[in-house]
């Protein structure tokens, strides 16, 4: 285990060792301790590592993560696992607005809740909440699924393409072209293989949420709507 | 971009010790606001006293006898405490206007940062741990302040400029955002007799919510006005003689993190703004809900 103490090291030294591994590394395991919501922890990692934060972080921690698992155990800062290609990222407290935003792959998984803006333009992540989530969340977001546990906020999935939303509990308003859609079998196997990959399986079942996705409205130019331009 | 810091005191073994916390808070808050930086502090000026804040660009000749003349001037007692370019001058409460309206005509250079019973304004352009040591701010006690370090968008860097903005007795505002109908809600405030120092968007804000509190609304249904009334974007954190609000606009992307414990309720643009505040690790921490008002009073 390597130990990094962030407040006596600094972030530019954490981030330089945590670059230099480039995948091939016998230091699979990793500790930041004093985080103390300093920006940018652990932002473009690129290897199979597992990394402990003890505390809670400032913006973009994990951000561009690849490959590697990146525990927070506090609450994230803005744009946590921003752009996400692989890997996972689980924050065991709350995350601020915009929570894996264009994600491309991974899993994000928060056990609190997610503010504003979850998985913005989410592009192919897959992102657990574990209690709700804030307005405009999933905003034309393109693929990937959002879980959440708990309610979302106004908005949810406003011009959305093809990423999928499930969520359990109530939603405050769907965005324009965002609307609800049938759970067929496939629906279900995927939420169960999401709520176990999100430690979530003991919270929830997937026959107890709604799924929405786009109605494919906003896709092509209507003619009807010139007026509005 | 700009920082906000506040912290509202519930346990008063804390009040010498304000200073130096919002200090630490306004210091960390550098990055978000190197332009300028300020601090509104509450602390009761002793009873049946108020306080005058003023500021000049060369203190040396301004404030030299200035208590001597203001004291001729208006027939009652003056103490006056300099402090850089800032000095804190005491009346008693209810010469307060006569003071005000004697200091325009003693020293047409001094501006007024502040008048009331507790509240104090220092801001001045710089690196936020220099605007603190020039006024010796961790050295300050007091119930409640707000800080603020400023990256200016919507108007020049200047003293004036700088927030806090004090536009009523005990009253003062700091925002994180722009807005976007200032000029026309400035020109409807002036028609109803509000007066402007700047140019300045969150000059407008201030005044808006001082106009309401004049009109005898509460403080709680001033803050939602601005809801409604003010187009942009927007974290206020508010302070009055007595508490301080929060409000964000509905889009709320203008971040804004809370702290409460038995000891205070604290404000912080970003976590790590409250991170050396006792026993935080124990605190309920939260972002505060778009469009909704918070307040707090002792």
């Amino acid at each position: 285990m390597q130990t990094f103490d962030l407040e006596k090291e600094g972030l530019r030294a954490l981030n330089s060792s945590l670059h230099a591994l480039k995948g091939q590394t016998n230091m699979t395991r990793w500790e930041v301790i004093n985080p103390k919501g300093a920006h940018a922890i652990a932002a473009g990692v690129d290897a199979e590592v597992e990394i402990t934060v003890r505390g809670s972080t400032g913006y973009y921690c994990a951000g561009m993560n690849k490959q590697a698992t990146i525990l927070i155990k506090g609450s994230a800062g803005p744009g946590v696992a921003e752009n996400m290609m692989s890997g996972k990222v689980v924050i065991d407290g709350d995350a601020s607005q915009y929570a894996g935003a264009t994600g491309r792959g991974g899993l994000l998984v928060i056990k609190g809740n997610a503010s504003s803006r979850c998985g913005i333009s989410m592009k192919g992540i897959d992102i657990v909440v574990h209690g709700n989530i804030g307005h405009m969340s999933a905003f034309m977001a393109q693929s990937g699924n959002l879980v959440v546990l708990g309610d979302a906020g106004e908005a949810l999935g406003d011009s959305l393409y093809e990423a999928r939303l499930f969520v359990r509990g109530n939603v405050r308003s769907l965005g324009a072209d965002c609307i609800e859609k049938e759970m067929r079998p496939e629906h279900f196997e995927l939420l169960e293989r999401l709520l176990k990959a999100g430690e979530a399986d003991a919270k929830a079942r997937p026959e107890q949420f709604r799924r929405y996705g786009s109605a494919r409205k906003l896709y092509n130019f209507n003619i009807d709507n010139a007026s509005a331009y | 971009m700009c920082g906000i810091v506040g912290l509202f005191l519930k346990e008063p073994r804390l009040e010498p010790e304000l200073g130096a916390m919002l200090t630490d808070m306004l210091i960390t808050m550098t990055d978000r606001g190197p332009d300028s930086a300020g601090i509104a502090i509450y602390s009761p000026a002793g009873k049946g006293l108020g306080k005058i804040t003023v500021q000049s660009a060369t203190p040396d000749r301004d404030f030299d006898a200035l208590d001597g003349d203001l004291r001729e001037a208006i027939g009652a007692p003056v103490a006056l405490m300099a402090k850089s370019t800032h000095a804190v001058i005491e009346v008693p409460l209810e010469q307060i206007e006569a003071a005000r309206a004697a200091l325009a005509h003693l020293r047409p250079g001094v501006k007024v940062m502040s008048s009331g019973e507790n509240i104090e304004i220092f801001k001045e352009v710089g690196l936020p741990k220099d605007v603190a040591a020039r006024f010796g701010l961790s050295k300050m006690g007091g119930t409640h302040g707000i800080g603020h370090t400023r990256m200016a968008t919507e108007s020049a860097v200047t003293t004036m400029g700088a927030h806090p903005f004090s536009t009523g007795s005990d009253q003062c505002l700091v925002h994180n955002g722009s807005l976007s109908n200032h000029n026309g809600v400035r020109r409807m405030l002036r028609r109803e007799g509000m007066t402007f120092e700047t140019e300045n968007d969150t000059e407008v804000a201030a005044a808006f919510i001082s106009h309401k509190l004049k009109r005898g609304e509460a403080l709680g249904s001033a803050l939602e006005a601005t809801l409604t009334d003010l187009d942009g974007f927007f974290t206020f954190v508010v302070g009055t003689h007595n508490g301080f609000g929060v409000v964000r606009d509905p889009i709320a992307c203008k971040p804004a993190v809370m702290a409460e414990t038995d000891e205070y309720v604290a404000f912080g643009s970003e976590y790590r703004a409250l991170v050396n505040l006792p026993r935080i690790e124990s605190a309920r921490v939260w972002e505060p809900e778009p469009a909704t008002v918070y307040f707090w009073e002792r």
